[in-house]
């Protein structure tokens, strides 16, 4: 790689020595604002899923009971 | 207008298709501010690099605020117009509105150690924050701890709304009061004292977060609405 591309990245990185404090902030940012959604999302992938159930259940109670009723 | 966006099975349309949009504005809005925050905008002359912790800490303190307000609006609305959708929405605000706090207070303590020689002092500003933090604690512990939901959610809206006091004193600590703390340099009379290549990554990640706010916002409030039909269906199964 090139040598110059390289310091670069390094200089980058080393956030004119104030990389123990720029890098962790925007990294606990991201991990919490990720986990938040993260979180949220799956919830509401539950919730859906238990009310489909719940539907379904109710809906087969019913088919049978019509099927009852017809016999 | 309130009332048609009251009904939850518009709300349950409306949302569906808003999610997606609030998605793409949070990625697009978040790589742009990152971008000219992390590459494009210079250090500062006197803070150095550091002063780039400011384009996550001064959006998560605004939203920080933002999310209280809108909590204690939304509490308010919960208990003068009895809006069946308000009381969700200030208790799915609060979770989102203390992840900003926290957020507030860790990145500035992370940016205080190397500009102040101190990860925390009690001054004003930095205090009220870790009010603020208490408040939205207080709320998610109150709005949960009745075995009536209606009960909770009138008990947190309460807390909520006197609260909300706070709010303006952590605008204006840095004013009132002697703090380590900068005051104010966007939201202020005269207009923001703030370079331009400066104020575009943070208001960028403002808008990132606000949409990210609204985005997470929705996905709860539809979980809520879900959950709050599955309540209904079991009670109805109890009770024959």
């Amino acid at each position: 790689m090139d040598r110059g591309f390289s310091e670069s990245v390094s200089a980058f990185l080393d956030m004119g020595g104030y990389a123990a404090f720029v890098w962790p902030s925007f990294a606990i940012t991201a991990v919490v604002l990720v986990g938040m959604l993260v979180a949220s999302l799956r919830w509401l992938r539950s919730t859906e899923a238990a009310l489909a159930a719940l539907q379904a259940e109710r809906g087969a109670k019913r088919g049978a009971g019509e099927a009852a009723g017809e016999a | 207008m309130i009332q048609r966006f009251a009904n939850p099975n518009r709300f349950m349309r409306l949302s569906a298709a808003v999610v997606p949009w609030m998605a793409g504005a949070t990625m697009i809005l978040g790589a742009a501010g990152l971008y000219l925050g992390l590459f494009q905008a210079p250090a500062d002359y006197q803070q150095g690099e550091s002063v780039r912790i400011m384009y996550v800490h001064v959006p998560a303190a605004w939203m920080a605020l933002f999310c209280y307000t809108s909590m204690a609006a939304a509490s308010a609305t919960a208990l003068i117009w009895k809006h069946p959708l308000a009381d969700l929405a200030a208790r799915s605000t609060a979770p989102i509105g203390i992840c900003f706090t926290f957020l507030a207070l860790i990145t500035g303590s992370l940016w205080g150690k190397p500009m102040w020689g101190t990860w925390w002092v009690w001054d004003a500003r930095l205090t009220s924050v870790l009010v603020l933090f208490f408040l939205y604690l207080g709320y998610m512990a109150l709005v949960n701890a009745f075995d009536d939901p209606a009960r909770g959610a009138k008990a947190a809206a309460v807390l909520a709304l006197v609260g909300f006091v706070n709010v303006p004193i952590i605008k204006f600590s840095v004013d009132w009061w002697n703090s380590l703390h900068q005051p104010a340099s966007v939201l202020k009379l005269g207009g923001p004292s703030i370079h331009p290549s400066m104020l575009a990554p943070l208001l960028l990640m403002a808008l990132a977060f606000t949409t990210y706010y609204f985005w997470v916002l929705l996905v709860r409030l539809r979980a809520e609405i879900i959950s709050g039909k599955i309540r209904a269906i079991r009670l109805r199964q109890v009770h024959g």
